[in-house]
């Protein structure tokens, strides 16, 4: 059982007052909150070990090159990975996705297929349509129902031999909805295409086993589950990080440099060029330590009360909607009042005090879908509380008032 | 009226006001009194880029004065909207040009220019100014 106030003592942001009120932090899904151990651990860098990694021979370097690749060595405990270089440490998700995007530029033609899910993110959209782009591959989309969930017998049907690669986030940032990797990896290896998981919402929820699902790429943002911003990390097979070139050019990434040729280094330094996030991934490592010290099973079954909770409070309130209503869905919840503009409650919401996600969510096509120019999006984590969500209730019953 | 004097009415009606709440409840009860911009001017080129919410603005110039229409789907911001349009309507496109809006400050919607939905104020006041420098221009 988790003891939530325990655990709120560990997140200093979480004293803080906005507009007057304590702060409810309800947009976990675009950045979780802070501990103090990975705050101490940035800390501990700069004042003790702050120095570049993998070429200094002086003690300094040597500390920080050690706690850095401990850090890697965590990351693929983590996940499961069969071999540490596997692991890819990068700025976040979208950069993991922009290396194998334009990963694939020469091993696609023109008339090959790859297909993308109907809920993704923009960051998982994008980049495949420039490789598209570039390609002359054609994309194609598994498509959504009412409820937030794919379409999957639509999906065998898109799939056939030209079908090259499959991608889709694990869970949804705009609904929350869990998507069936498991059956779409299965089907997408049957025909032969690689698949590409974004995790950035399933790794603070979720532990992933990335053998166990026999995913080929991975990828995930140390930010969202209580690390820092600006780093991440990509996973991606041993044989298919092989056979992908460098994303960029610059030093760590190299073996052997002549005018004449450069040999690139091996993995994981083949894509890591220049000097990285060293604290970043450091702490990134010290973020994991934490969530997994409180269990991601405790963590899940903490998360799902709340969200049991706050979706039945909030549908107490007449004219409120939520979109995304799967069975297998994570502490997210996204919704409408009547015919109000999601940002007008926004903004009456955030004077309260809690703080909301507004828009569209870098992810036009779900709003699209449902024909609505946005939502608000409550997102909640292990350390939010039952009075927290009563707190919300109160602010949107009063943004109600106010608007209607 | 001059803008300054209009910009004057308005800190003095929102002084009026303790708290958020009431500075709210009438900036959405100033959008009501929004000179509506007509349906056919509702136009993706009339939309003013930068804004959560959407915001159509349409400018006419008679006797040297810019009339403003507007209209938004979120109603804080057809308040926002409607203030701005009361400076500036039926004034000449120089004094428009030339007037400066630090009263957003003092009428305490200032969280309304930090980024995001700043954007939307921002931009709201750069679209209104554009449409003043182009007329200003037909005047010269």
């Amino acid at each position: 059982m988790l003891d939530v106030h325990k655990i709120r003592k560990d997140f200093p942001i979480l004293d803080r007052q906005v507009n007057g009120k304590p702060l409810v932090y309800f947009d976990n899904a675009a950045t979780s909150q802070t501990p103090q151990v990975v705050i101490d651990a940035i800390v501990d860098y700069y004042s003790n070990y702050n120095a570049n990694i993998h070429r200094g021979v002086h003690t300094l370097s040597q500390e920080a090159t050690d706690a850095y690749e401990i850090a890697r060595k965590k990351i693929q405990t983590h996940f499961n990975t069969k071999h540490t270089h596997e692991v890819i440490l990068t700025s976040g998700t979208t950069h993991s996705i922009n290396i194998i995007a334009t990963g694939f530029t020469n091993l696609l033609s023109k008339g090959d297929e790859v297909i993308v899910s109907a809920l993704e993110h923009h960051s998982n959209i994008v980049p495949w349509q420039m490789l598209c782009e570039r390609t002359g591959a054609i994309l194609k989309v598994i498509p959504m129902n009412e409820e937030g969930e794919l379409v999957m017998d639509v999906f065998d049907t898109l799939l056939s031999d030209k079908t090259k690669l499959v991608f889709t986030n694990h869970i949804s940032n705009a609904l929350g909805t869990i998507n069936p990797i498991k059956e779409i990896i299965d089907k997408a290896h049957k025909v032969g295409a690689a698949v590409l998981i974004d995790g950035a919402q399933s790794c603070p929820h979720i532990k992933p086993d990335v053998q166990e699902l026999d995913v080929d790429f991975y990828v995930a943002s140390a930010h969202k589950l209580c690390g820092p911003t600006g780093v991440g990390m990509l996973y991606g097979k041993e044989e298919w990080l092989n056979k992908l070139p460098p994303y960029q050019g610059g030093g760590e990434m190299i073996e052997l440099v002549t005018f004449e040729k450069t040999t690139y280094a091996g993995l994981p330094h083949k894509f890591e060029a220049g000097t990285p996030n060293i604290c970043g991934g450091i702490a990134f490592g010290v973020a994991l330590d934490y969530m997994n010290s409180i269990g991601f099973d405790t963590i899940a079954a903490y998360e799902n009360d709340l969200l049991a909770y706050g979706t039945e409070k909030l549908l107490e309130i007449e004219g409120l909607k939520i979109y995304g209503t799967s069975k297998n869905k994570t502490s997210v919840i996204s919704f409408n009042l009547d015919n109000i503009h999601p940002y007008d409650v926004g903004s009456i919401v955030d004077k309260l005090g809690i703080a909301v996600r507004t828009g569209h969510h870098c992810a036009q096509p779900i709003m699209d879908f449902y024909k609505i120019p946005g939502t608000i999006r409550a997102s909640f984590s292990f350390y939010n509380t039952k009075e927290e969500i009563d707190a919300l209730v109160d602010a949107v019953k009063k943004a109600k008032m106010m608007l209607s | 009226m001059t803008i300054k004097e209009i910009q004057e009415e308005i800190m003095d009606e929102f002084a009026m006001f303790d708290d958020w709440m009431q500075r709210y409840e009438y900036m959405i009860e100033l959008g009501k009194s929004l000179p509506l911009i007509e349906e056919k001017y509702k136009t993706e080129d009339n939309i003013i880029k930068g804004c959560q919410s959407k915001v159509w603005v349409h400018a006419e110039m008679n006797d040297n004065k810019i009339e403003f229409t507007a209209d938004s789907d979120a109603i804080i911001t057809k308040g926002i909207i409607a203030i701005l349009i009361r400076v500036f309507n039926r004034q000449h496109p120089t004094e428009i040009v030339e007037a400066d809006t630090d009263f957003i400050n003092e009428i305490g919607l200032k969280e309304h220019l930090s980024p995001t939905r700043a954007n939307g104020l921002v931009s709201m006041i750069k679209q209104l100014k554009m449409y003043a420098i182009a007329y200003q221009t037909q005047i010269n």
